[in-house]
C-alpha cells in the first residue's frame, strides 16, 4: 500500500510540475504585478512620498507635476501617496480576511467531510443560512452598526467567507476520505486526529491554497464596495475603493481621481484571480495525472 | 418525487428559522437603543423608558423574536417610525423598480452571451474563442462599480446620450423610464454575461461531440442550422438553471448599482434603512431577501431533480 501511494503521488508532482513549467507570460506578470503592490505597500513608509492625508487647498485636483507625480484630489491630497497607502487597506483586508474563512470553514469543512453524519448535517444547514443573506447587506448592517474600522471589517468579511471554504475542504475531503491511502491509515490503527492532520490536511490544503487567492480578489473588491459607499475603512484613511468614490464626483473634470485607482485595483484583482485559477487548474485532481 | 420534496420541505423550516434567527438578533443586538433612536438626543429617560415599555423593549429578547415572528408569519412585518410606511408597502412600491432592473440585467447579460458562446463553441480553440474566454475571465475581475463609473463616463459624461443618474415611473414616461435603466442594467449585464457565456461555451462543446450532431453533419445540414437547432436546445439546460440562481443573487446584488444610479429599489431601501437606523425596515427586508433566495434556491434543487433523477433518489 505505501509503496503504491508513493509512486502515485510522485506522477501527481511531476505532472504538476511540467504543467507548471508551460505557465507562460501571462501567468508571470500577474505574480509580477502581485509582487510588486506588495512591495510598495510594505515599503510605503520609506518610500519618498508626501503624506496620503496632508491636505493642500491651493493645489486642488492639481495636474501631473514632478512635485505631484498623479497630482492631487478634491481636498489636496497626494494622489499617488493616497494610492500607495490605499493598497495597504487592499491587501491586509484582502488577506487577513480570507484567512478567517479559510481556518474557521476550512476546519469545519474537513471535520464535517470526516465525520459525516449529524455534525454534517448541522455544518452544511449553518452555512445555507448564512449564504441566505446578501453578503453586502450583511457587511453594510454589521459595520454601520459596529463602528467602521479596519478590524470590524476583516471580521466580518471573514465569516462572511467561511461558507465558501467550507464547500471546497468538505467536497475535498469526501474524496480524499475514500482513498486507500486512508483506508491503509485507519487499517494501521492511526486515530482520527493523526489522519486528519497527516493524512488528509497536506492533501486538502492545495484546493484550499488555491481558493485563497481566489477569496483575496473577492475580498479586494467587497472591501472596495463597502469603501466606495462610504461605509468601509474611516476618512481620512485611503483605500481603493474610497479614492474611487471620491474620484466618481469629479468625473467631468479629473476622471484620473476615479480611473488611477480602478486601474490598479482591477490589475491586483485581476492578479490573484488568473494565480489563483492557474493553480485551481494545477491541484484539481479531475484534471490531474489519476 | 413526492418524498423527496416532502424531504426538501421539511429541510425548509429550520433553515427559514434560522434566517429569521440571525435577522432577529443582527437588528436588535447592535449598539443604539432603538427608543433612543426614534426619539433622538433630547429624550429624557423617563420619555425613553415609557417608549421601551410601548414598543416592548424591556421583554427578554427571545419573548421579543417570539412575538416578533408570529407577526411575520401572520404577514405583519411592522411599521417603519420614521416613515408610517409599513414593511409590506415600502417593498411592494420599490419592488417592481429592481424586478425591472433584474430583467433588464439578465436579458442584456443573456443578449452578449448567448451569441459569444455558440460563435466560441463552434470554432473551440480558435482566436475568437481565446479572445472571448480571456475577455470573460478579465471582465469577472471589474467590480461592478468600477463598470459603473466607467459606463457613466462614457455614456452619461462624455458623449451625453443617456442620463448618469434618476427614475420616472414606467406608466408616467415609458421611453424616459427605459433611458433611466439602460446604464445601470448594462452594469450588472457586464458582470453576468462571462458566467452565462463560459456555461454555455462548454455545455455545446460537449453536446457538439455527441454522434447525433455527426449524424447532422453528415446528411448536409447547415452549420448554423447544427448550432441553432440541432446543438442549442440540449446545451441549454445549466443556462436555464443558472439564469435562476442569478436572479436570486441579483435580488441582493443590486445595492451598488441602485445606490450609484439612483433607483428607488430594494436595495436603495436597504441602504437607506442602515443609514437612517431604521430598525423595522432593516429586519423586515432582509428577512423577505434572504427568504427568497431560500426560496429559488429550493426551487432550483427542485428543478435539478426533474432534469437529474439520480439526485432524488439520493445517488449523486
Amino acid at each position: 500500500m505505501a509503496t503504491l501511494e508513493l509512486t502515485l503521488e510522485k506522477d501527481v508532482g511531476a505532472e504538476i510540475s511540467r504543467r507548471a513549467r508551460r505557465l507562460g507570460p501571462v501567468f508571470w506578470s500577474a505574480v509580477g504585478w502581485m509582487v510588486f503592490v506588495f512591495a510598495v505597500a510594505i515599503l510605503a513608509e520609506v518610500l519618498p512620498l508626501p503624506s496620503p492625508t496632508d491636505m493642500d487647498m491651493l493645489e486642488r485636483r492639481a495636474p501631473i507635476s514632478a512635485l505631484h507625480w498623479l497630482g492631487t484630489d478634491g481636498l489636496g491630497r497626494d494622489e499617488l501617496a493616497r494610492l500607495v497607502y490605499g493598497a495597504r487597506i487592499s491587501l491586509i483586508v484582502g488577506l487577513c480576511a480570507p484567512v478567517i474563512g479559510l481556518t474557521i470553514g476550512g476546519a469545519l469543512g474537513m471535520l464535517s467531510g470526516y465525520f459525516r453524519g449529524r455534525f454534517e448535517t448541522l455544518v452544511v444547514g449553518s452555512m445555507d443560512v448564512l449564504l441566505a443573506f446578501p453578503p453586502l447587506i450583511l457587511a453594510l448592517a454589521v459595520t454601520a452598526y459596529l463602528g467602521q474600522s479596519i478590524l470590524n471589517l476583516t471580521v466580518i468579511l471573514g465569516v462572511l467567507g467561511i461558507p465558501a471554504f467550507m464547500r471546497v475542504a468538505r467536497a475535498a475531503t469526501l474524496t480524499l476520505a475514500r482513498r486507500e491511502f486512508v483506508i491503509a491509515a485507519q487499517a494501521l490503527g492511526a486515530t482520527h486526529a493523526r489522519i486528519l492532520l497527516r493524512e488528509l490536511l497536506p492533501n486538502v490544503a492545495l484546493p484550499l491554497l488555491a481558493f485563497f487567492l481566489l477569496g483575496v480578489a473577492v475580498t479586494i473588491v467587497v472591501e472596495g464596495a463597502l469603501s466606495f459607499l462610504g461605509l468601509g475603512v474611516p476618512p481620512p484613511i485611503s483605500s481603493w475603493g474610497s479614492m474611487i468614490g471620491e474620484g466618481r464626483e469629479s468625473l467631468d473634470v479629473a476622471p484620473r481621481l476615479a480611473f488611477i485607482p480602478a486601474t490598479a485595483m482591477f490589475l491586483t484583482v485581476l492578479s490573484f484571480n488568473l494565480v489563483g485559477d492557474t493553480l485551481r487548474a494545477l491541484t484539481d485532481p479531475r484534471q490531474g495525472a489519476l | 418525487m413526492l418524498g423527496f420534496i416532502a424531504r426538501r420541505l421539511f429541510y425548509l423550516v429550520p433553515v427559514l428559522l434560522a434566517v429569521s434567527l440571525l435577522t432577529f438578533l443582527i437588528a436588535s443586538l447592535l449598539p443604539g437603543d432603538l427608543a433612543y433612536v426614534i426619539l433622538g438626543d433630547q429624550a429624557t429617560p423617563e420619555k425613553v423608558e415609557a417608549l421601551r415599555q410601548d414598543l416592548g423593549l424591556d421583554q427578554p429578547i427571545w419573548w421579543r423574536y417570539l412575538g416578533w415572528l408570529g407577526h411575520v408569519l401572520e404577514g405583519d412585518f411592522g411599521r417603519s417610525f420614521r416613515t408610517g410606511q409599513t414593511v409590506l408597502e415600502a417593498v411592494a412600491e420599490r419592488l417592481p423598480v429592481s424586478f425591472e432592473l433584474m430583467l433588464f440585467a439578465e436579458l442584456m447579460g443573456l443578449v452578449i452571451g448567448v451569441p459569444i458562446a455558440i460563435i466560441c463553441a463552434a470554432r473551440s480553440g480558435g482566436i475568437f474563442d481565446r479572445v472571448m474566454t480571456g475577455s470573460a475571465f478579465a471582465m469577472l475581475s471589474v467590480p461592478t462599480f468600477l463598470s459603473a463609473i466607467l459606463l457613466i463616463y462614457l455614456f452619461a459624461v462624455q458623449l451625453r446620450w443617456l442620463p448618469a443618474t434618476g427614475y420616472v415611473p414606467f406608466t408616467e414616461d415609458p421611453v424616459g423610464n427605459l433611458r433611466f435603466f439602460v446604464l445601470p442594467a448594462l452594469t450588472l449585464a457586464l458582470a453576468e454575461w462571462p458566467g452565462i457565456m463560459r456555461v454555455l461555451r462548454s455545455d455545446m462543446i460537449a453536446t457538439l461531440q455527441e454522434d447525433y450532431i455527426a449524424l447532422a453533419k453528415a446528411k448536409g445540414l447547415k452549420p448554423s442550422r447544427i448550432l441553432l437547432v440541432h446543438a442549442l436546445k440540449p446545451s441549454s439546460l445549466t443556462l436555464v438553471t443558472i439564469t435562476g440562481i442569478n436572479i436570486g443573487r441579483l435580488l441582493g446584488g443590486t445595492v451598488i448599482v441602485e445606490t450609484i444610479f439612483a433607483l428607488p429599489g430594494i436595495g436603495r431601501l436597504l441602504v437607506g434603512a442602515i443609514y437612517t437606523r431604521d430598525l423595522i425596515i432593516l429586519q423586515g427586508v432582509v428577512l423577505l431577501v434572504a427568504g427568497s433566495f431560500v426560496m429559488m434556491n429550493f426551487i432550483v434543487d427542485m428543478l435539478y431533480a426533474v432534469l437529474d433523477p439520480r439526485i432524488r433518489h439520493g445517488h449523486a
